[in-house]
């Protein structure tokens, strides 16, 4: 793993080093209707990327494509050097194992406990015994702060809860990259917040590359090393934190404040 | 509008709608062979997954054999009292066993069984893999690197496939018990005969036949149940939709392909 960029980078100018990630002029359309026209970003080994934007912008597709879920009709999604649409299922599985995702509601399968949701990846793709695997559950519990549940049904837990088993589910292969598909979506703003905290304490003890799609502001800025913004399937901006809040662009100062341009009212 | 122009507008419609309904027929049977050969394809491939083969086998077997076993008993006393009453008026009533061993071996026993499986199998998988889609948790397999056809659907098919053959084996022999008790036990026919006329015409070559229309029809229903699950779309009325289209199409297609396996068979 190379070492996150200490000083990720300068606005949405050229990367020094390679991406890990490449999203290339990426076009997607459903029955006639276009999701995505033609976006292109980069993103970094290490850092916590944040893609914003608002309901139906294009997010979650855009964040399927990054791991293969959905095809695209135009362009391309690079992972270290190597497309994603590839026509190879052998290389297709292992680019998609550089991967965790958590998604929205947790996608938890019902049918097991939280243990076995954990414990799933690990007994697919690895030789561990289940002394190990017993250990790897835990520690991602660990992780998430949410040690002791693992006999618990998964339909016992909270929404918030779901979530940092997801996340738990996510890291146990140790990925390279982690996706996150609006891990705050419907919860109240202190778990929200409990949520962001799990999110960069993820961060901060794990070597990964994370891709958090939200709409959430408030949480986008807590996570973020860098933000892009995404408007009608195209990428507006992308910038660190801080030059997001000062950038000049009408919409996006309208999503910060809150307050709807007229254009979108009407 | 003119006159004129109404002709050819509503003629465009009606070709519309025509078309329509052709090319939804046409995403029908090309979703059932999509499944139909990705599972063909997965079933020879490793991990295989044998706890989850014998789950569900257990599940569609053993679990299975009341209601089959209870619809082919009373399937095979219908039919002895009907050919008694009827046989009986040009004095042939000696052939009733005859004519319940061959018709439930050959026909009766296969489609029945198969009707009661679409209901209680075809609709829980659609219900089941429905319910896993419109809740992400196929993406979420497919995201660690577990291609939900053959982690879902090669089991569930498999299974089916291979416990449809034994269970009508024993719709068979409950057919044929059920007939004798009719026969011997309310209508007064001499148990030893009946039981000799039993197998006096029946040869291998019914019996066999008999279960391979009912492998092909655990494969045809299984499929139609996985293919209506899997393509689910539209939360939970989708997996309403999609659980009703499974049992009324499996139905279907079950009956369908009688006709002409029994052409190709005798």
């Amino acid at each position: 793993m190379p070492s996150p960029p200490q000083n990720p980078e300068p606005a949405s100018g050229a990367l020094t080093t390679p991406p890990k990630i490449a999203v290339i002029d990426l076009w997607k359309a459903f029955r006639g209707k276009e999701v995505l026209r033609g976006v292109d970003l980069e993103i970094v080994a290490g850092e916590s990327f944040v893609i914003l934007g608002g309901s139906g912008a294009g997010k979650s597709v855009l964040l399927k494509h990054l791991i293969g879920l959905i095809h695209p009709d135009r362009g391309h999604v690079v992972v270290d050097g190597e497309d994603i649409a590839c026509a190879d299922p052998a290389v297709c599985l292992r680019i998609r194992r550089k991967f965790g995702m958590s998604f929205q509601e947790g996608a938890l399968f019902d049918s097991m406990n939280v243990f076995e949701n954990i414990a799933f990846p690990l007994r697919r793709h690895t030789a561990m015994t289940d002394s190990e695997i017993a250990r790897r559950v835990h520690e991602c519990l660990e992780l998430v702060n949410l040690d002791g549940v693992g006999r618990k049904a998964t339909s016992e837990l909270s929404g918030g809860m779901r979530r940092r088993v997801g996340f738990a589910r996510a890291i146990a292969l140790q990925p390279e990259i982690l996706l996150f598909d609006e891990p705050n979506t419907g919860l109240d703003p202190l778990t929200s917040a409990v949520i962001d905290r799990v999110i960069v304490h993820m961060r901060e003890s794990l070597p990964v590359t994370m891709v958090t799609i939200t709409h959430d502001m408030r949480s986008a800025f807590r996570i973020a090393d860098r933000i892009a913004m995404l408007r009608d399937g195209r990428i507006l901006a992308v910038a660190t934190p801080d030059e997001f809040r000062r950038l000049p662009d009408p919409y996006i100062q309208s999503f910060l404040a809150g307050e709807p341009l007229e254009e979108e009212v009407a | 509008m003119k006159p004129p122009d109404a002709a050819p507008g509503r003629l465009h419609r009606w070709l519309e709608r025509v078309g329509a309904a052709v090319i939804a027929a046409g995403e029908e049977v090309g979703r059932f062979f999509f499944i139909l050969y990705s599972t063909l394809f997965w079933t020879f491939r490793r991990p295989f997954d044998y706890k989850e083969w014998v789950r569900q086998m257990v599940r569609v077997g053993v679990d299975s054999l009341p209601v089959v076993g209870l619809t082919a008993m009373f399937t095979g006393m219908v039919l002895a009292l009907q050919t008694f009453r009827g046989f009986e008026r040009f004095h042939a009533g000696g052939f009733v066993a005859s004519v319940v061993s061959l018709s439930l071996t050959r026909e009766l026993a296969p489609v029945l069984s198969a009707l009661m499986m679409a209901g209680r199998i075809g609709s829980a998988l659609a219900a089941e893999l429905g319910t896993m889609r419109v809740t992400e948790q196929i993406d979420a397999l497919y995201a660690m690197a577990t291609e939900p056809i053959h982690y879902l659907v090669v089991p569930r098919v498999g299974a089916c496939t291979l416990m449809l053959p034994p269970l009508v084996m024993c719709a068979n022999g409950l057919g044929i018990l059920g007939g004798w008790l009719v026969a011997v036990e309310l209508l007064g026919a001499n148990p030893v005969v009946y039981w000799q006329r039993t197998f006096q015409y029946l040869e291998l070559n019914d019996v066999m036949s008999g279960l391979i229309k009912a492998a092909v029809f655990g494969l045809i229903l299984s499929v139609t149940g996985c293919a209506k699950g899997y393509f689910t779309s539209g939360g939970a009325e989708g997996v309403g939709r999609s659980t009703t289209a499974a049992v009324v199409m499996g139905s279907l297609v079950i009956l369908l392909s009688d006709f002409f396996l029994t052409k190709i068979l005798f």
